[in-house]
């Protein structure tokens, strides 16, 4: 590895511009003429829309038009669709509902859209919007995803009786039934897994631009991916067929799944663009985003797991309700169905797992994925019920785990993954001697002279990354393929352009992929640009999201750096006389190996351009493209170990360490790896620990719209992280590698909440584990 | 945020003159609520008239244990005055625990106070230390002043100048901070005077805002000790139940939060 190549810390090329405020985001990017659009929304969870009169905002200062669903639907604008199909058991497809961008007859969750005001500045459009009398007939309201499937509830959508949109399973229930009757040991455990509300630091935003000259759109927009939302909106909102629109993704600050979809508002911004004859820019704000945004998990389960007489498991059976809300978002049906029921297995050799899972609509707002996605649910329900089976089975818990542990690869599960390469013993060691795990009775003991509840949990994880083979995904219901693309320009004079479909939103793309053209030419990464999120200068791509930018995205890359490589090579071999199989790159230069001959590698590129001297019969020029389609999922695994104190007359919870030990394979900037970590282990522990999306049940308000009601978490909630890796190399893509991005907040629930069921000594905890929870239960063990 | 009219007066009389003048005035001390407030549009001041340029409402004079606190003086310049610090430090130490640096460098004591946010820290204090709330036209007792939840004996265009109390012998505050906002979800001050009279003021738990604990300032009375708040019993029935804490959990913490003050002070 050179200083700038794989495997190097090199410091972020675009930290610069973000740290002194030369981000361009969408809400930065300004053209002459454009106004701003506010939306009217649905202050009621459910209800008829009886009429909309706009007549009097209309009339105020400053506003261009009023547009409602109505002429929306007159427009021809299609409904928001989910991309991927799941059948119910009994075959038939899911019960999708019809979500408007604007709706025109029923809202269905607070903050629906139903009008859009165009106005000169953002203040009169705020004015504009509040004179827009809309008259609701409220209808009764369900938030909660149990209730919402009884018999006699509010329904939702005519196509789904009993909200119910899918009733789907996975696995074999009879031996999974027979396993349990005949196990000496059953672990029963509920499981509640909280919803979350992602808060990116950048709110959404979206830019429409019509330009009627050429009957031609250009959308800036906060997305994961641009160019699905380009084909998302082409082909199923008919806002224009795809190359009559440009998808801009700028600098986003933050998505964690939440800017994966294609949401009514830039929809909205695109075609009000048209019919106002303006460009029209749109900025969430806070707590429109609090009500607005896909939210992560809200899944309440029950769980089986047995054990033959030696503590081996023989059985798992999980039966999972995930509430989606109000309407199926675009990849809602795969998270807690492919997403989550195929990571069952864990890191333990299992020979029968059977999940149910029903989703359900409720008048909340839509659930989709959120870092993770799936994974988070299914670790959480299995390494609680681990730590449970292994505190009645009267083991430790890394005893317990260790009699499971997967050891032989490939290993085919009983939930279609088929796992290529792991070892989990390794990341267990070193995660319990970074934790100084034999230590702990005595710090226990320390702590409770001091009045402390002192416990340690840990979160033996496993997840699928590098989503994913295409004709696999394409088989089990998803409407796209999920290869990537990329495209490598050499420039005349040497510099290299990167086109690639990976997106970056602080994954630091600009740095990890310029590493690999350094590594492979020896050219500085200064002279290396990664060019991402435009849909006018990438030509396909299918974005950044389940940790896939490194396992597909780069994948890519190496493809299309082989190509040029060999092109590369076949110039220099030709210039130098030489045989190209004798040619080397080396620190920027084309050598014969053996030889003192050499070309730098400006020259070479030069040579290509100039097409004086070329070898017989090649083109000019020196850019390649490769699309790059993985042929297996990667497995990211790890094991996390967390240690809390507790104050039993607070219920407050100190961590007082966290450690993680994670196999991410190969590592290109463990700087950043390090720093993916650490935001997904605050991420996780904002889930176990803080964070929870509340409404009302009776009246579907959001009771959580803000910072003073939904705890983030802070600097002063974490301790410093201790990280590891230990990596075995994935041996289904060119560099090795498994993804990083979504582990830490994958693993670190169940350790923590795990850590503070020890302390007080009572399992019967959810998440997030507030300060009143963790007293009451406290007191309830003692 | 709704347009309105800025407007930074030099005196109290000047104040007092734009206020009346003012369709739907609000005076502004800090504005760490109200502005955050008009900008959800959930209040449409007409005027904002500025009380924190105002040169007799700023400052921290101590007399003895004497001390007068101008309204206008900011959470910062409270946590950091070493002669309030001589005195009377869990003011001090109060001060230094609201918000964030950026609030304690806007935010004033006068403003804190005449919001009375039942879950702010001040008034607790002022409670506690039977403060004098000094306005432009008289004096109120603190125990008048908070008459319930963002509600005070404050008149219409009435101005807090000053806030005025004597030291105790020994004080101290302790806040269990809501895990979102960081306001109190219940916080205790304890001040404890030479004759013997013990004041414990709660604030963030009362459904009605902050308040006194007679059990507990009785039991303080007949033994300064942590160990006198263990049998106090704090009946839960007025005390808030919301998102974050149930009243049987505010009722725990006001003991916790007690015994822990009196153990600091």
């Amino acid at each position: 590895m050179g200083v700038e190549g794989i495997g190097a810390r090199v410091a972020r090329k675009e930290d610069k511009r973000f740290l002194t405020g030369k981000g361009r985001y969408t809400d930065d990017m300004s053209v002459p003429g454009m106004k701003y659009a506010i939306f009217v929304r649905s202050p009621h969870a459910h209800a008829k829309i009886k009429s909309i009169d706009a007549t009097a905002a209309k009339a105020m200062p400053g506003v261009i038009d009023v547009l409602d669903g109505k002429q929306l639907t007159a427009d021809g604008i299609g409904n928001l669709i989910c991309g991927w199909m799941i059948h119910s058991k009994d075959g038939s497809p899911m019960k999708m509902g019809a979500w408007r961008p604007l709706a025109d007859e029923t809202v269905r969750y607070v903050g629906d859209a139903v009008a859009v005001v165009v106005a000169d500045s953002v203040n009169e459009a705020r004015d504009a919007a509040e004179a827009v009398i809309v008259d609701y007939d409220p209808l009764p309201v369900v938030t909660d995803p149990v209730k919402a499937l009884a018999d006699g509830q509010p329904q939702l959508h005519p196509e789904a009786p009993n909200n119910l949109i899918f009733d789907w399973e996975l696995g074999d229930a009879a031996a999974t039934d027979a396993a349990i009757a005949a196990a000496a040991h059953v672990t029963e455990v509920k499981i509640l897994n909280n919803r979350l509300s992602p808060n990116a630091m950048e709110p959404r935003a979206a830019l429409g631009i019509y330009d009627s000259g050429d009957d031609h759109y250009t959308c800036y927009t906060t997305s994961q991916n641009p160019h699905v939302a380009r084909l998302v909106m082409s082909a199923f909102y008919n806002v224009a067929p795809e190359n009559k629109l440009r998808v801009i993704a700028p600098d986003v600050g933050g998505g964690f799944g939440s800017k994966i979809y294609i949401y009514p508002e830039e929809i909205v911004c695109l075609w009000a663009s048209k019919r106002t004859g303006v460009p029209v820019k749109w900025t969430c704000d806070r707590t429109e985003a609090f009500l607005t945004d896909a939210h992560g998990r809200d899944h309440v389960s029950t769980v089986k797991m047995a054990f033959d007489s030696s503590n081996k498991i023989t059985a798992l059976k999980v039966d999972t309700i995930a509430n989606l809300g109000a309407y199926m978002s675009l990849f809602s049906s795969c998270v807690p169905t492919y997403l989550y029921a195929t990571l069952l297995s864990g890191q333990y050799d299992i020979p029968a797992i059977h999940a149910n899972v029903r989703t359900v609509y409720t008048n909340t707002a839509p659930v989709d994925a959120y870092r993770g996605a799936g994974r988070p649910e299914a670790t959480y329900l299995l390494e609680r019920t681990m730590e449970t089976a292994a505190r009645e089975l009267g083991l430790s818990p890394a005893e317990l785990r260790r009699i499971n542990f997967i050891r032989s690869f490939p290993h085919q599960t009983p939930v279609i993954m088929n796992y290529d390469a792991g070892d989990y013993e390794a990341s267990l060691k070193a995660a319990m001697a970074a934790a100084d795990w034999d230590g702990f009775t005595a710090r226990k003991a320390e702590a409770e002279r001091r009045g402390m509840k002192r416990g340690i949990g840990m979160s033996c994880y496993i997840e699928a990354c590098g989503l994913a083979p295409s004709s696999a995904v394409g088989s089990l219901g998803a409407g796209v393929g999920l290869w990537e693309s990329a495209e490598v320009r050499v420039n005349a004079v040497g510099t290299i352009e990167v086109m690639t479909g990976s997106h970056s939103h602080g994954q630091g793309h600009e740095t990890t992929f310029a590493q690999l053209v350094a590594d492979r030419f020896g050219v500085p990464i200064d002279s290396v640009n990664i060019v991402h999120g435009d849909t006018d200068k990438v030509q396909m791509g299918m974005g950044t999201y389940g940790s896939r930018s490194g396992a597909v995205g780069m994948s890519a890359v190496v493809k299309a750096l082989d190509k040029v490589e060999a092109k590369a090579k076949k110039i220099a071999a030709h210039l130098m006389e030489a045989d190209e199989s004798d040619i080397v790159i080396e620190n920027g230069e084309l050598k014969v190996a053996g030889t003192d001959k050499s070309v730098p590698w400006f020259q070479m590129a030069l040579a290509a351009y100039t097409a004086h001297n070329l070898p017989a019969g090649m083109e000019p020029g020196l850019k390649e493209g490769a699309f790059y389609d993985p042929s297996n999922f990667t497995f990211p695994a790890g094991c996390y170990i967390c240690e809390v104190e507790v104050d039993p007359d607070t219920g407050q919870t100190e961590i007082v360490q966290f450690v993680a030990a994670d196999d991410f394979g190969n590592i290109i900037n463990p700087m950043i790896v390090e720093g993916q970590v650490h935001g997904g282990l605050a991420q996780g522990i904002g889930q176990a620990l803080l964070e929870g999306v509340h409404y009302d049940p009776d009246t579907g308000q959001l009771l959580t719209a803000s910072y003073q009601d939904y705890a983030m978490p802070r600097a002063d909630n974490l301790p410093s992280f201790k990280v590891s890796t230990s990596n075995t190399p994935c041996p289904n893509n060119p560099l090795g590698v498994k993804g990083c991005g979504e582990a830490g907040a994958i693993g670190s629930p169940p350790a923590l909440i795990n850590a503070i069921t020890d302390a007080i000594g009572n399992n019967a905890l959810t998440m997030p584990a507030t300060p009143e929870k963790v007293w009451a239960a406290a007191h309830a063990a003692n | 945020m709704y347009q309105t009219n800025y407007h930074r007066p030099s005196s109290i009389q000047e104040a007092v003159k734009l206020m009346s003048g003012a369709a739907e005035g609000k005076y502004l001390a800090g504005g760490m609520t109200l502005i955050a407030t008009m900008k959800q549009r959930l209040a449409a001041a007409s005027d904002l008239v500025d009380l924190r340029h105002i040169a007799e409402m700023k400052g921290i004079t101590v007399n003895g244990r004497s001390v007068r606190i101008g309204a206008a003086t900011t959470h910062h310049e409270v946590e950091s005055s070493a002669e309030l610090k001589a005195v009377c430090p869990a003011v001090c130490a109060l001060a230094s625990h609201i918000g964030d640096p950026h609030v304690r460098h806007m935010g004033t004591i006068g403003g804190s106070i005449a919001n009375n946010d039942p879950a702010a820290d001040y008034p607790a204090a002022m409670l506690a230390l039977d403060a004098k709330i000094v306005t432009n036209s008289r004096e109120i007792a603190a125990a008048d002043f908070f008459t319930g939840l963002f509600e005070t004996a404050l008149h219409d265009g009435e101005i807090i100048t000053a806030i005025a109390f004597d030291a105790p012998a020994r004080a101290a505050y302790q806040k269990f901070p809501n895990p979102a906002s960081r306001y109190a979800m219940a916080g205790v001050f304890v001040a404890r005077r030479d004759n013997g009279d013990v004041r414990v003021a709660v604030t963030g738990a009362g459904s009605n805002g902050v308040f006194r604990h007679q059990g507990m300032e009785a039991a303080l009375a007949g033994n300064w000790s942590p160990d006198a708040v263990g049998n106090v019993s704090v009946d839960a029935s007025d005390l808030l139940t919301d998102l974050h804490a149930s009243a049987a959990y505010r009722a725990n913490l006001i003991k916790v939060m007690t015994k822990r003050a009196v153990a600091a002070a």
